[in-house]
């Protein structure tokens, strides 16, 4: 800077006069092969962690998904018939390598007994409660009945109903319900299990982690079916 | 690496200290295992949390703990008052995190250190987060408030837990006080198992304050805690052949080579195959850089030869690294003719960062071994091999020192290597000064290297040279090699190093500069040099001799040989104030997020 004559800096070919490898990865770390150029769209999934029923365990876990910028959609939690362990399913919305990592991260808290992305197939539940205006209560009673609702509550300007199901058949009936003059809802967010005597998440095996992690790179191109339809 | 400097004196001025403040020539062995037959003759019971938590990390081996005293941790230190273990008061926690992080470095064990509630946690914070970027292994044990008043604000209280969560391998409040002794054991077993990292147990007062005749586990991780120490065969087989077949084959041994415990195989396997050896910062020791395979650091400030050999080669065996942004520069352009054969104990760095083709998940030492045994013919690489030799010589580290400019770094380092023997150990700020210490000091043996890589803290270099002090063997020397402002960041350690006589040798490059902000500024900010001019530095020389340590100054080239080896000879600690050119910026430079193929070697090349 101020020395014009001391030239600083090393010998060597400058960066133009050296040869450059013709490949590139992607984001993901993943050479690109210009045959199959593999894209990962983010997919919508749920995953299942059996923890120990502990306090802080959830905020170990949603403190893991807001510093490592994981999307996710929705967590809830909730006692097991085992009273030491809890477990936790959240919905998540990431791309193929992304879910893998956030499999991996969870598995890492020592509180975590056991994780597992669930198949497509899995039953998926959420309750709804939503109290709407009931000036018209035979027309709100039709749709309730429509979806299955329960009324939990009324009186004679509003009535609250309770809507279990699928995501989209709850986002249905609180569009219908919409025409009446919705007041409030309370959502919990969605809770899973495995079908049949496939086990949610089982107690870990030995090479549990492990062999997630080797199968999940090794089937890279594996295509996961989608799971925005909901059963 | 049981042995220490005899020098250093317990500050608990009971019998057994002065004992060994008035025999310091005395051998500790001696005394040490005098005590320890002492206090297994008349093993006392244990009558509160406190004295648990003390006799878990005497069950552990434990022999030093860094810390600072206050309220909260009062009941704590007043066990330790009665125990063996030798406890070193710190100027500041932060160094004592610090300390107990490079102690862990070196001695390949879990360092400890101590902190009270509040604001003695929180200085913790930035230790335990170094060690967490690192995974190096460490206990910090911190007081709390008692339990009636957690959650009330009260004086000098902190969510310790909550606060350390991001930051620790795993952390624990203690509630009880017949477990909490047990606790302190199992953060102890979890600190260095599988991949190391830092644990902290918070101790509220009223827990170790109450009575209980429990005695601690014995240290173990918990149940749910589990490692795979063997890698898959199949992949093994799968990986062993693609090295067979590589024509451009290239090893990259990363911190976790050092952890393991696995240099000497990943020596072996690469000299029995010839194949050549890149390091990261951290990973720096693990092969002998004078070996003709080295190709040393590779990165950001790596060697121009390491960086294309890393960007040219066609099988790249990572072994304990986990990829960070500082190696690879831009993903696009890392290593992308490569395939990965990626060997790392936790399962989450695999394709975390950069995808593995042949992920192996394992212990690195056992997962060499059986790499080791399945491949059957070693890769035809000569051409490779010679063009890697090419490129040592394209790209030489050669820098030039004319004797009208200021004394250039890279003398400096290069003097202090010279003046000291191969097993020395160097700790470091974070800075320039740093990469200077990184490109010309010439590491062969592993734990000989003591910096802060992933979290880039100033401050490390002196309280980790504390640390690494308390650790090292006797005639292994310990070099602080440190920046001006990082120095000045925690040079209150100086008083902890005077104190307990501790031989080791700070040279501080002198810049009069946050050197490598400065260098930043020049290059991408139009030589606005906004907050990183430090003229207003103090004579480093002086205020050491105020501290009580040994003050040295260095302005010309023909001071550097002689002050340097008077410093090393100096027994106890000494401070060269080495005043360096300026402008010297770290060359060769990969720019953020840049390809490493294309690092600059001078700064038009920007």
């Amino acid at each position: 800077m101020t020395d014009e004559t001391y030239q600083q800096g090393l010998e060597g070919p400058p960066p133009e006069e050296r040869p450059t490898p013709a490949g590139r990865r992607n984001k993901q770390g993943i050479r690109i092969d210009p045959e199959v150029e593999a894209t990962h769209e983010p997919r919508r999934t749920v995953i299942s962690a059996l923890v120990k029923h502990e306090p802080g365990v959830l905020a170990e876990a949603s403190g893991l998904f807001s510093r490592r910028q994981f999307n996710i959609e929705s967590l809830t939690v909730g006692p097991t018939k085992n009273d030491d362990r809890a477990r936790i399913t959240v919905v998540v919305e990431e791309p193929d390598p992304g879910i893998d990592q956030i499999k991996k991260q969870l598995r890492k808290l020592l509180p975590v007994i056991s994780v597992r992305e669930l198949e497509p197939d899995a039953m998926r539940r959420e309750l709804a409660l939503v109290k709407v205006d009931a000036h018209d209560p035979a027309a709100v009673n039709a749709v309730a009945d429509m979806y299955d609702a329960k009324t939990v509550d009324s009186s004679p300007e509003t009535a609250t109903f309770e809507i279990t199901g699928a995501r989209q058949k709850i986002n249905a009936a609180v569009e219908t319900f919409s025409q009446f003059g919705i007041r409030e809802i309370s959502r919990t967010g969605l809770t899973a299990l495995a079908r049949g005597t496939d086990e949610t998440a089982a107690a870990p095996s030995t090479d549990d982690a492990a062999s997630t992690a080797d199968k999940a790179n090794q089937q890279q191109t594996q295509q996961y079916t989608q799971t925005t339809t909901d059963d | 690496m049981s042995e220490r400097a005899a020098k250093i004196t317990p500050t608990d001025d009971d019998e057994q200290a002065d004992d060994q403040i008035t025999d310091s020539a005395a051998p500790d062995a001696a005394t040490e295992t005098e005590a320890e037959a002492d206090s297994e003759s008349t093993p006392k019971p244990v009558t509160n949390g406190a004295e648990s938590v003390i006799r878990a990390l005497e069950n552990a081996g434990v022999e030093y703990a860094f810390g600072v005293q206050g309220g909260a941790i009062m009941p704590v230190y007043d066990a330790l008052y009665d125990s063996d273990i030798t406890h070193i008061t710190m100027a500041h926690e932060q160094g004592a995190s610090h300390a107990a992080d490079a102690y862990g470095i070196v001695a390949g064990k879990p360092g400890i250190c101590l902190a009270t509630s509040g604001p003695g946690a929180t200085n913790l914070v930035t230790g335990l987060a170094d060690a967490d970027m690192d995974s190096d292994p460490m206990v910090a044990l911190t007081g709390q408030v008692a339990t009636d008043f957690v959650g009330n604000d009260a004086f000098q209280e902190t969510d310790t837990t909550g606060v350390t969560t991001p930051v620790t391998k795993d952390n624990t409040f203690s509630t009880d006080p017949d477990r909490v002794g047990t606790d302190v054991s199992e953060a102890f077993a979890l600190a260095s198992e599988g991949r190391p990292g830092p644990t902290l147990v918070d101790l509220p007062k009223d827990i170790t304050k109450s009575d209980t005749e429990v005695e601690p586990d014995a240290p173990k991780t918990p149940d749910t805690y589990e490692v795979q120490e063997e890698a898959d065969p199949e992949i093994v087989a799968a990986a062993a052949e693609r090295i067979e077949n590589a024509d451009r084959p290239a090893l990259l041994l990363g911190g976790g080579v050092i952890k393991a415990e696995a240099s000497d195989v990943c020596r072996e396997f690469a000299i029995e195959h010839e194949i050549p050896v890149i390091t990261t910062m951290p990973g720096l020791g693990s092969f002998p850089e004078d070996h003709e395979l080295s190709m040393e650091m590779a990165g950001m400030h790596g060697t121009g030869y390491a960086n294309m050999a890393i960007t040219h080669c066609d099988t790249l065996i990572g072994i304990g690294t986990r990829f960070d942004d500082r190696l690879t520069g831009g993903i696009e352009t890392f290593a992308p003719d490569a395939e990965l054969i990626h060997i790392d104990i936790d399962p989450a760095e695999i394709s975390k960062n950069i995808h593995a083709d042949y992920p192996l998940i394992g212990d690195a030492a056992t997962v060499v071994e059986q790499l080791q045994a399945a491949v059957d013919s070693s890769p035809q690489a000569t051409k490779w091999r010679a063009q890697c030799q090419q490129w040592k010589s394209d790209y030489s580290m050669a820098y030039d020192a004319p004797e009208d400019r200021p004394v250039q770094p890279e003398f400096v380092v290069e003097a202090l290597d010279e003046a000291t023997s191969d097993n020395a150990i160097v700790t470091t700020g974070v800075g320039q000064h740093q990469m200077w210490a990184c490109q010309y000091w010439t590491y062969t043996e592993p734990r000989t290297w003591v910096s802060s890589h992933g979290l880039g803290t100033m401050g490390y270099g002196l309280p980790a040279a504390i640390g690494a002090r308390v650790a090292a063997d006797d005639d292994q020397e310990v070099i602080c090699i440190d920046g001006d402002g990082s120095f000045l960041m925690t040079l209150q350690g100086l008083s902890v190093a005077v104190r307990e006589n501790l031989d080791i040798t700070v040279a501080v490059l002198n810049n009069e500069y946050i050197g490598m902000v400065r260098q930043w500024q020049d290059a991408f900010f139009d030589g606005r040099h906004s907050a990183s001019d430090y003229g207003w530095m103090p004579e480093f020389d002086k205020l050491a001799e105020a501290f009580g340590a040994q003050g040295y100054r260095i302005d010309e080239y023909d001071d550097v040989a002689d002050t340097i080896q008077e410093a090393i000879a100096y027994d106890g600690p000494s401070v060269i104030d080495v005043h360096i050119d300026p402008q010297a910026n770290v060359y060769p430079m990969v720019p953020s997020g840049g390809d490493n193929g294309q690092f600059a070697l001078t700064e038009d090349q920007l």
